[in-house]
């Protein structure tokens, strides 16, 4: 009896199936969707003729997470220029991601480019590494750190410059209360964003943290913040998707509050554009991919150094607003910006 | 705590006291101690208990705006803790529910984004994946004998890395298309995320949904055949087929019904923020079985309710954002959940011994 239920829910199941393929065929979109999407072209030109190398990038991605999606095709463009088999890996866990990095010592790489959110526990490999002549280099986090540890470059930027850049600009608008939201408890580089803020706005700055996997509790968060807090005219979200987000907590909470954000995406491009955030600081997750790998590509093929061994290579803070958004916008939707 | 302590009655009574009393025996006991002793009330207590407490403690609470907030992010919790406490009183629990709601949106969004349909295409298909996710649980739950702990662990991890593997493969990107100029966009977000004005109050429709879903549950479980089956098979499995309870049927549907809650949640979120991102829903799996366990359902299963993970998630509404209501440094703000949370649950069994002691 059991047997005959079961082939009949499967037998169902194919058939709704079948029955919604079909149904969509039949009812398409007049607007939106894939059909209205323009083609683009890639950006990628020539490609280099020095022999084949591997190299690994290991960061400290959470998974889908769209920032550091666009750090991995920057790193993507440049391997395929210059003839490198990129190997990537990430994982959120200091411990996790310093067995990666020995996984790449292990597979013999030809060189690794690291993210150091948590350089304490990256010192050893990172020693074992250079013991093995395989050149490290840094991006995106641990801009204090890397020369202590003997990375050879680094690409980024230092969190709590675009902090204060961004509490200049808050000054410059005439802002008297900030909101800092940040979607990752503990996180040291959203923490020192906020420390940035803080710095320089002459206002004053709150932190407000948020359950940054669950949309909902964002929304209902930051709205009761503004609820709370009828003087705050100025949200600073750290993440592209919350500042979406706070767009519509702030009409749920009737609040006035304009909307400022760390990094980009594509539907923010067009929040900048339509007016609903007022500016984003752009730290150019797609250079910092795309340098890391051409720079060890570049010592390897030429002996060279970027920013001379000494000093970082900074990646922002860039602004994007109203002024300069369009020339963006078109980079934002391929993902890239 | 023995399951066969709890699932006894069960089996053999109907789980609601019937409004008419005339057996002598059930007089012995007061009525306000005879109340207590129902799952639920414990949770009523500790949710009313914090609701006072932000009251005093946080003076925005008391404006119905904010109250619409709260009821809003309880709603979302609440929702998906209704089916998940039916599975848990069915005696098994789902550790996929949180991804398998980022899945279905995913799934409406993507597919009806890729072959530009109109978007309630979008919606029916992910209906279908999520009930399928459910089935194929249930279905390898009941067919192995494995713990349910074991099964949807192994769908979590497949659910996590499908997610973001498709959609990175789909969209080239980890976050999906934006699909609100699409037709039907505004019809469904019209179904699954507006909100309606009540005395000046915008409040969301989710909460209507929370409410009518927590009722009809209610119906089921104290006085439908059906809700006589889930605690047979939550108490004991053996002695209900051996009753001729459908264990496998039951089972099967229980884990369907976590799906359509997961399909349901889904459109909202993405009718109200018109993408997802592929990494969302990690760790909401746990906040749906917390509610579901302040609101007086056994992690052994057998007992519970459908009114008390209402409270349950009205709790975790409240505290979430009484905290922010408040004012209080956000540092605290996980230790403050924790802490309210911890005292909901002693509350909740004191409550619970006090009313079984005789």
């Amino acid at each position: 009896m059991e047997r005959k239920t079961r082939t009949r829910k499967a037998t169902a199941i194919t058939a709704a199936c079948a029955a919604a393929l079909l149904l969509a065929a039949g009812c398409s979109s007049s607007s939106g969707g894939k059909q209205s999407e323009t083609s683009s072209g890639t950006g990628s030109t020539g490609k280099a003729t020095t022999a084949r190398m591997t190299i690994a990038l290991v960061t400290h991605q959470s998974p889908g997470d769209t920032f550091w999606d666009i750090v991995r095709k920057g790193a993507e463009a440049a391997a395929a220029k210059d003839n490198v088999k990129l190997v990537y890996s990430a994982d959120p866990n200091a411990g996790n991601q310093s067995n990666l990095v020995q996984n790449a010592i292990d597979q013999k790489v030809d060189g690794i480019a690291i993210t150091l959110a948590k350089p304490d526990a990256l010192k050893d490999v990172v020693a074992k590494a250079t013991a093995a002549n395989i050149p490290v280099v840094g991006l995106n986090s641990g801009v204090s750190e890397w020369q202590k540890l003997g990375l050879m470059e680094f690409f980024g930027q230092d969190e709590t410059v675009a902090g204060e850049a961004l509490g200049k600009r808050l000054n410059e608008a005439g802002a008297k209360k900030a909101v800092c939201v940040i979607q990752e408890q503990g996180n040291i580089g959203l923490t020192q964003r906020c420390d940035g803020v803080k710095k320089t706005f002459t206002g004053t700055t709150e932190v407000l943290n948020v359950n940054g996997t669950d949309m909902p509790s964002v929304k209902s968060t930051i709205t009761a913040k503004l609820t709370q807090d009828k003087a705050i005219d100025y949200v600073v979200t750290l993440g592209a998707p919350y500042a979406l987000t706070a767009v519509q907590s702030a009409t749920d909470a009737g609040s006035k509050a304009k909307i400022a954000t760390f990094d980009l995406n594509k539907d923010l491009t067009g929040a900048i554009s339509k007016g609903t955030i007022e500016f984003a600081v752009d730290q150019q997750p797609y250079l910092q991919g795309y340098l890391a790998i051409d720079s060890l590509w570049l010592y390897k093929s030429n002996g060279n150094y970027m920013g001379g061994g000494e000093q970082p290579v900074l990646t922002g803070p860039a602004f994007v607003d109203k002024t300069n958004v369009a020339k963006v916008a078109a980079f934002a939707a391929k993902g890239t910006r | 705590m023995s399951m066969t302590q709890h699932a006894e009655p069960a089996v053999t009574t109907p789980p609601a006291p019937g409004p008419k009393e005339t057996d002598g025996r059930t007089s012995r006991r007061p009525l306000a101690l005879r109340l207590m002793a129902r799952p639920e009330v414990g949770v009523f207590l500790g949710a009313v208990a914090v609701y006072v407490f932000f009251l005093v403690a946080a003076p925005p609470v008391r404006d119905g705006a904010a109250m619409a907030n709260i009821l809003y992010q309880s709603s979302t919790i609440g929702i998906m803790a209704l089916p998940v406490a039916l599975l848990m009183i069915g005696g098994e629990f789902d550790l996929s529910s949180g991804v398998a709601v980022i899945t279905s949106a995913l799934t409406a969004s993507m597919l009806s984004y890729q072959l530009t349909t109109n978007v309630w295409v979008g919606v029916i298909v992910a209906l279908l994946v999520s009930l399928s996710i459910g089935f194929v649980n249930g279905w390898m739950v009941v067919r192995t004998g494995l713990p349910s702990f074991l099964i949807t662990l192994g769908t979590f991890l497949i659910l996590q890395g499908v997610n973001l593997a498709v959609t990175k493969l789909v969209t080239e990107n980890v976050a999906t298309d934006d699909i609100s100029d699409m037709d039907g966009f505004s019809q469904a977000k019209k179904v699954f995320a507006s909100s309606f004005d009540v005395g000046g109050v915008q409040v969301k429709i989710t909460i209507v949904y929370w409410l009518v879903f927590a009722a009809i549950a209610t119906w089921v479980l104290l006085r439908t055949k059906y809700g006589n089956w889930i605690f047979a098979v939550g108490g004991n499995k053996d002695s209900a087929r051996a009753v001729g309870v459908p264990v496998t049927f039951t089972k099967i549907s229980l884990f369907m019904l976590v799906g359509f809650g997961a399909w349901f949640i889904g459109m909202h979120q993405l009718f109200t923020f018109n993408t997802v991102q592929s990494g969302e829903g990690v760790g909401q799996e746990l906040i749906y079985i917390s509610a579901a366990v302040i609101g007086g359902c056994l992690l052994t299963g057998g007992a519970g309710s459908a009114i008390g993970p209402v409270f349950g998630a009205f709790m975790f509404g409240m505290v979430q954002q009484g905290i922010v209501y408040a004012g209080w440094n956000p540092d605290w703000f996980k230790a403050f959940l924790g802490v309210m949370l911890l005292g909901a649950v002693l509350i909740n069994l004191w409550v619970s011994r006090q009313a079984t002691r005789r």
